[in-house]
Order: structure tokens, then C-alpha cells, then sequence
């Protein structure tokens, strides 16, 4: 069982600002959901973990240039900018 | 419906420009709403560069619809939510290089559920796609708009991307054909990423043939994909004969556990047609489906908290008025940007993926994964492909089960399992109950989508279902 707290916390991690209502809500469904992801608790699976089902292995290219988008096409859907930079919020 | 033979007949007899103007005219008067964007003013352009100078290509001139989440060079793309409202993609994804080389005219983004987490097209931002059978129901999801808008003759063919199931639900409810590509069949580049490591980008038609066209167009490598794998490249068109003698269909009877009784005759009928033909049938076990479903929710919410973490409307998205401090900016735009379901999934990816839960969560359903990679394989020891229901039920109303996650979750335990093993699947249209389609899934193993194109292009030609 997670709890209201929890929740908070996990929404601080994923940087998701959290109402008092989502906590609340959240809380419940997400109970429900692990409780149903705890099927996976029934066994123990004696095998190497999947992350990909390709079989391919490193991948790799040579080491040429290429043409690559224009700052001003990257910056194009930025919301803010500054002298050709991305500006983000402040630090300190 | 319109299929794309008869789509060109009829603009060798009008124009192109005349036709593509007719589908506009439905779409403007539609309660579907199926688009998020059209591109009205460039397609009818090209319809008329392409009435002057001859339609060329193997998709000449041929309308289509993309699911809002592959980039389209300067069409607005939001993958239906509020954090990408306004974005203009600068690069076209592979596969819309492919469109455009082949002569392909896109006629507008089409509705889905927000970044493609859902299986009703309920979770767009901009509402949700009606079912065109019964405008009180669903069209299934994550790709609904694509689904619903040929299957109401809206465009000839469309694409959508299938990560648990979302080419082939609404294909299912819609009545329309949908194929699942196997993992590495097509590019994922430009396809803006949910859970990478599952899902594939896939085809939708009013028929087989129209799926192995746009699948003939999109399937290929492309070394900005790395997952993209080298495959000796064929015509799937040519693989269309009506021929099924001697094929060896397996049904596994956990895909039937749960399954409407009216969804499970219409099947076991299509599998007894298929019989008639020449095949034989025989019951095959996937002892470890039961585990599928927490196994792939684990892993693609897991994927998605780290694949949405990029959105924090620095180099794109929503920004809201007033910096604050770093943390809380991000929060706060993350917070007004995300709908539910979004917030929701990255919630529990985050902490399956977090320290003390890891291990229980995320790298057990990974090497749950690998038994169900190994239920297929060995089943495809035994038979050349699967049939099954491709969704338990037939399309449910709008609200009907928004508010419970669960139970919309459950919905995709036919599918969800392809993805866990890359396999590739279809679902082409096998019935109707109380007026709503249903849907049969083919899968076969690896790279096999000349067979199952095969198989469910002689059950179309035979059940006559339309």
C-alpha cells in the first residue's frame, strides 16, 4: 500500500505538481494498479531479463559529417530564447 | 469506405483535386472527430501539381490521415495534449519521407489518445473521437482518429503506431484492417517515442490490400533508427494470394478466457472458414499470457516516466507565464500540460523504476517478458500462425469506462503480448454484433507479415465481411 505521502514524493520525482484532489485520487487508483501489477509476485522467473526483443547489438556508423538542422529551425518552437540559446529558468 | 484501387479509378475519371476537396467537404461536416489538424490549402496544392504533371509513385496522389504523434515537417503535431499544442515539427519522421516519395498526399493529423496512452481516444486534449458504427461509442485507441476516419470514409488508408495494441483495438472497433509490424520492420525515427522498446508504427486500411501497400511503402532500414532492422526488401502486395492449404493455425485457448460470446463464435467461425480452405487447426498453450498484461504496463509506464521527462518546455511545449525557481517550473508546466492518464502513468513508471522497487517491478516483468517471447516462440515451432480475438469486446460507449484505469487496462490483454515479443499481428474485421464490428487477430512469428497478409487476405476474400 502507498500512501498519500508517497504519492507526493513520486510526483516530486517525476516533477509533476500535485493538487490536494490528484493526491487523493491518485492514491487510490494507483493502490489498485500495483495490487494488480502483484500478480507478478506468483512467480519467479528463472530466465534473463528482455530490454529489447531485436537481437541487435551495438549499432555503429562512421564518423562523418552531415548536414544537420539550421539553429534557427531548432530554436523555432523553443518559447524562449536568447542570443541563439534556449533559455531555461534560472539556477540559483 | 473507400478503397485506394477505387479511389484512383474515380480521380482518373474526376481529378485528383476534385476528390481530395469531396473528402474534405465530409470531414468538415463530420461529428467524428477524428483530426486534430488539416492541411487542406498544401493537399489540395498537390492534388492539382499532381492532376498537371501525372500522380506517380506507388501511393500516387493517394490521400492519407497520420496519427498526431509522427512528425510532419511544418504541420503542427501534439501528440493530442496540451504540453505540445503548437509544436511544429522541423524534420518529417522516415516513414512520412517514404509517404512523400511515393506520391502520398497527407490530408491531416488525426486524433488520439494523449501521447498514446489509452485505448478509447478519450484521453485527447481536444476530445474524443466517436465510433463511426454508433457516434455513442468509442473507436478503441491509442489511434482512434486513424481508425474512425476510414473507417468513415473520411480517407482511403492511414497510419497509426501500436504500443500495446493501438493500431489493432481500434481496427477491431471500427471494422477496419490494422497490422502491427514486427519490432524493427519500420522506423521509429520521427515517431515521438511512449515506450520505445515496443512499439511499432503500423498501417490502416478498408482492406488487406491497402495494408500491404502502405506497409510495402513504410517497412525498410533507416540507420537513424538503430533498432531498425536490415531486411531483404519485397513487394507484401505480391504475398496476397488466396491460398491457405496446408497451414497450420494455432489457437491458443488463453486468448479466448473472458472473451464476449458473440466476439468468440465470430472468431471460431473465421478459424472454421479457414479450415474449410485447406488449413488444419489445433489448440496451442501460451501458458504465461496471464502474466502479459502487468508485465507490459510495468515496462511501457516505465519507459514512459523516463521518454515524457523531455518535456519541460525549454526547447518546446508549454511554458507558463512566470519562471520560478528550476524544480518548480518543470512541475508546475508538467502539471498544467499532462492530462490524467499521462500523470497517472508517469506516477507509477516512476516508482516501479524507483530504488527498493526495481527489482520487484520493472526487472521482473522484463524477465517475464522473455517467457512470453519464448510462449511464442516455441508455439511457432508447432503452427505458422495464431488466431485469436484481437479485442475481448466490441466497442464500448464514451465514459463507459473512463473513470476505473483498470478496467480499460484489462481491455488490452489480446494484444499487449505481440509487443512484449516484437511479433507481428493483424486484425481484420470478422463480424458484427448488434451492428458493432469485431475484430480476429493473425500473428505470426518474426518478420512472417507476407503469411499472416496471406492468411487474412483469403479470410477477407471468403467471409465476406464489409
Amino acid at each position: 500500500m502507498i500512501g498519500k505521502k508517497d504519492v507526493e514524493h513520486i510526483g516530486w520525482l517525476a516533477r509533476i505538481k500535485l493538487s490536494d484532489e490528484e493526491k487523493e485520487e491518485f492514491t487510490g487508483q494507483l493502490n489498485t494498479i500495483l495490487d494488480y501489477f502483484a500478480k507478478l509476485d506468483e512467480i519467479d522467473p528463472g530466465v534473463a531479463p528482455t530490454h529489447h526483443v531485436s537481437g541487435i547489438e551495438n549499432v555503429f556508423r562512421d564518423d562523418v559529417m552531415k548536414e544537420s538542422l539550421s539553429q534557427e529551425d531548432v530554436l523555432r518552437n523553443a518559447p524562449r530564447k536568447e542570443e541563439g540559446f534556449f533559455k531555461g529558468p534560472r539556477i540559483v | 469506405m473507400m478503397n485506394v484501387s477505387e479511389m484512383k479509378r474515380r480521380m482518373e475519371e474526376t481529378s485528383a483535386e476534385e476528390m481530395i476537396q469531396s473528402l474534405f467537404d465530409k470531414i468538415e461536416r463530420s461529428k467524428l472527430n477524428a483530426f486534430i489538424t488539416l492541411t487542406k490549402e498544401q493537399a489540395l496544392e498537390e492534388a492539382r501539381k499532381a492532376d498537371k504533371n501525372g500522380a506517380s509513385g506507388l501511393l500516387g496522389a493517394v490521400p492519407i490521415a497520420i496519427k498526431d504523434n509522427i512528425s510532419t515537417k511544418g504541420i503542427q503535431t501534439t501528440c493530442a495534449s496540451k504540453i505540445l499544442k503548437g509544436y511544429v515539427p522541423p524534420y518529417d519522421a522516415h516513414v512520412i519521407e517514404r509517404l512523400k516519395a511515393e506520391g502520398a498526399i497527407i490530408i491531416g493529423k488525426t486524433n488520439m489518445d494523449e501521447f498514446a496512452m489509452g485505448s478509447s481516444t478519450e484521453t485527447s486534449f481536444f476530445g474524443p473521437t466517436r465510433n463511426p458504427h454508433d457516434l455513442n461509442r468509442v473507436p478503441g485507441g491509442s489511434s482512434g482518429g486513424s481508425a474512425a476516419a476510414v473507417a468513415g470514409g473520411e480517407v482511403p488508408i492511414a497510419l497509426g503506431s501500436d504500443t500495446g495494441g493501438s493500431v489493432r483495438c481500434p481496427a477491431s472497433f471500427c471494422g477496419v484492417v490494422g497490422l502491427k509490424p514486427t519490432y524493427g520492420m519500420v522506423s521509429r525515427y520521427g515517431l515521438i517515442s511512449y515506450a520505445n522498446s515496443l512499439e511499432q508504427i503500423g498501417p490502416f486500411g478498408c482492406n488487406v490490400e491497402d495494408v500491404a501497400l502502405l506497409l510495402d511503402v513504410i517497412a525498410g532500414h533507416d540507420p537513424r533508427d538503430s533498432t531498425s532492422h536490415v531486411v531483404k526488401k519485397k513487394r507484401y502486395v505480391d504475398e496476397l494470394k488466396d491460398d491457405v492449404s496446408g497451414l497450420k493455425i494455432g489457437v491458443p485457448k488463453e486468448y479466448f478466457e473472458g472473451v464476449d460470446k458473440d466476439v468468440e463464435k465470430a472468431v471460431r467461425d473465421g478459424i472454421t472458414l479457414l479450415e474449410g480452405l485447406g488449413a488444419s487447426c489445433s489448440e496451442v498453450k501460451l501458458p504465461h499470457t496471464k502474466y502479459a498484461l502487468a508485465s507490459y504496463y510495468i515496462i511501457a509506464m516505465s519507459e514512459a516516466s523516463s521518454n515524457l521527462a523531455r518535456f519541460d518546455g525549454v526547447r518546446y511545449g508549454l511554458r507558463l507565464e512566470k519562471d520560478k525557481d528550476w524544480h518548480t517550473t518543470f512541475s508546475e508546466i508538467r502539471a498544467e500540460g499532462f492530462g490524467e492518464e499521462v500523470k497517472r502513468r508517469i506516477l507509477l513508471g516512476t516508482y516501479a523504476l524507483s530504488a527498493g522497487y526495481y527489482g520487484r517491478y520493472y526487472l521482473k516483468a522484463l524477465k517475464v517478458r522473455t517467457l512470453i517471447k519464448q510462449d511464442f516462440e516455441n508455439a511457432f515451432k508447432k503452427v505458422d500462425v495464431l488466431i485469436t480475438p484481437t479485442m475481448p469486446c466490441a466497442a464500448f460507449k464514451i465514459g463507459e469506462k473512463i473513470d476505473d484505469p483498470l478496467s480499460l487496462y484489462l481491455a488490452d490483454v489480446n494484444t499487449v503480448p505481440m509487443n512484449l515479443a516484437g511479433v507481428p499481428s493483424i486484425s481484420v474485421p470478422c463480424g458484427f454484433a448488434n451492428g458493432l464490428p469485431m475484430g480476429m487477430q493473425i500473428v505470426g512469428g518474426h518478420f512472417d507479415e507476407g503469411l499472416i497478409l496471406r492468411v487474412a487476405h483469403t479470410f477477407e476474400k471468403h467471409a465476406g465481411v464489409a
